[in-house]
């Protein structure tokens, strides 16, 4: 029964949501209506259920002495630090435990939390993302090679949209007449993402569908139990 | 020959170093490549232009800092042309950091328009967990999803807000989005299910993914692709921002790694053929 009746609400409740789609009427509105409700509030919970998760995962490498356990440490203390400076002096719209934050605002410019988000938190952020174009220029050194008909075309069709995709394919292209204008990079680009790509994407997209579609009657009538913690 | 084989064997610490100088030096100097203005970002601006004055719009903050460079641009160039045509915006994130986002792109923003007011020109909702059953839940009852704003203040008491009960009376939609949930979300329920205008501004990875939207049953009506979307925007409503500052150092770097592709297929091709000369 432990693992039955997870199923029977599974099925009543995807059935229900789908039949909701088609028949948006009383009782199966109000009823979706009422699931969807449910889904925010759970997922609210989920995010508390994150955070926990995350001290707890930290807290077990730091004690196991993990490779690089040290950076446990950083990440755990950064998360108590946003906790706390988020529950004494409040963030830009909400208040703190602590009512005398003037001084503090005054000096900072802004509410603690805020500060650290602005300036900290932001700007590393950032900085981890940006750091994806040096590796993205010493990987396609290394791995666009004309080696084959393939990859030669994907390294053509790969430096055309990069040209046309900044401001050097205009600069390069911009003296060719307008009579021509399908020859300017830009447009050359745009050509590529917009029929040679699409058409490929459209294909993953169908097929993508057609996959949720199947897990989801897998999930609903059951056949997909590994949500449940099984195989 | 041998001499051309080092072409396919430099140091990943030059290429890094060449990308930061290629990179920094337009940051400090401005260059001022000529930039065309591409169809997908015009027919955003043709969107907001052509929406008739006091019309209440839905922006969502759909991405946090570590894209912020990319889309903060657009979000303040879209709220800049929103607030020019007097529209009312209210913004809602489905990121969680979506709601700082759009705080810092307002306060930008705002620089500009100090007679706007918080509440009757432009709100900001705040996160809502959920994603795509957000938006369908948004569709349905709007009032249930976001009772409050962003601070706490019931919506009753913000006038932006009077009458929305549904998608009905909002004229569009225009997701800033750095993933899921974001602009694919709001093209299935929004403009798929309830037929509102979704108009989107993304990184530019995900633009492939989100090309098959702008179509002719315009499920994305336009989309403001990357840092060289948001420059083509600043262009538009002639207000030249960080994109178009940006855009220069963006080009640079494409052209470092364009001229190292060239480099290794150089390099390539003679080791080939050196190979190809010891077998015979």
């Amino acid at each position: 029964m432990r693992r039955q009746f997870p199923l029977i609400i599974t099925f009543f409740i995807g059935t229900l949501i789908v039949i909701s789609e088609f028949i948006p009427h009383k009782p199966f509105g109000n009823l979706s209506d009422t699931f969807y409700g449910w889904f925010l509030i759970i997922s609210g919970f989920a995010i508390i259920l994150g955070q926990l998760n995350l001290f707890k995962v930290n807290l077990i490498k730091i004690s196991r002495k993990s490779p690089n356990w040290r950076y446990y440490i950083i990440a755990l203390v950064s998360f108590i630090i946003m906790v706390l400076f988020g529950l004494l002096w409040g963030t830009q719209k909400h208040p703190g435990l602590l009512t005398n934050t003037q001084p503090l605002i005054d000096f900072l410019g802004r509410k603690p939390f805020d500060y650290l988000f602005k300036y900290f938190f932001e700007n590393l952020s950032a900085t981890m993302f940006s750091l994806l174009a040096f590796f993205v220029a010493s990987a396609s050194y290394r791995a666009f090679r004309a080696r084959s008909p393939e990859s030669t075309l994907l390294l053509t069709s790969a430096v055309l949209v990069m040209l046309g995709r900044t401001t050097i394919g205009t600069w390069i292209t911009g003296w060719v007449p307008e009579s021509l204008t399908y020859l300017h990079l830009p447009n050359i680009a745009n050509f590529i993402m917009e029929y040679l790509n699409t058409a490929a994407q459209r294909a993953i997209m169908i097929c993508a569908g057609l996959g949720v579609v199947g897990s989801s009657l897998r999930i609903i009538l059951g056949i997909e139990r590994s949500y449940l913690g099984g195989k | 020959m041998k001499t051309l084989n080092i072409l396919t064997k430099i140091d990943r610490r030059i290429i890094f170093l060449l990308i930061f100088f290629g990179v920094a030096v337009p940051l400090l100097v401005t260059i001022n490549f000529k930039l065309g203005v591409t169809k997908n970002v015009r027919k955003v601006y043709n969107m907001v232009e052509e929406t008739q004055e006091n019309s209440k719009v839905v922006i969502s903050y759909d991405y946090g800092p570590s894209t912020k460079p990319e889309i903060q641009p657009m979000a303040i160039a879209l709220l800049n042309h929103a607030f020019r045509k007097k529209l009312r915006v209210i913004c809602v994130a489905l990121w969680p950091m979506g709601v700082q986002m759009c705080n810092e792109a307002l306060e930008t923003t705002l620089q500009h328009f100090p007679d706007l007011k918080y509440g009757k020109d432009y709100v900001n909702l705040g996160y809502k967990t959920g994603g795509q059953v957000t938006i369908n839940h948004m569709a349905k009852n709007f009032r249930s999803t976001f009772p409050t704003d962003e601070g706490g203040t019931p919506i009753d008491e913000l006038p932006i807000l009077n009458g929305i009960n549904n998608f009905n009376k909002i004229a569009f939609i225009i997701g800033l989005s750095a993933g899921d949930p974001g602009i694919k979300q709001w093209v299935q329920v929004a403009h798929d299910s309830y037929g509102k205008p979704v108009a989107g501004g993304s990184t530019a990875v995900q633009v492939p993914f989100l090309l098959p939207y702008v179509n002719k049953q315009q499920q994305l009506t336009g989309l403001i692709g990357g840092l060289k979307g948001a420059a083509e925007y600043e262009k538009l409503i002639n207000l030249p921002g960080f994109a178009t500052k940006g855009m220069d150092a963006q080009s640079i770097a494409h052209l470092i790694i364009i001229l190292f592709i060239i480099i290794g297929n150089i390099g390539y091709f003679a080791s080939k053929k050196q190979k190809g000369k010891i077998k015979s």
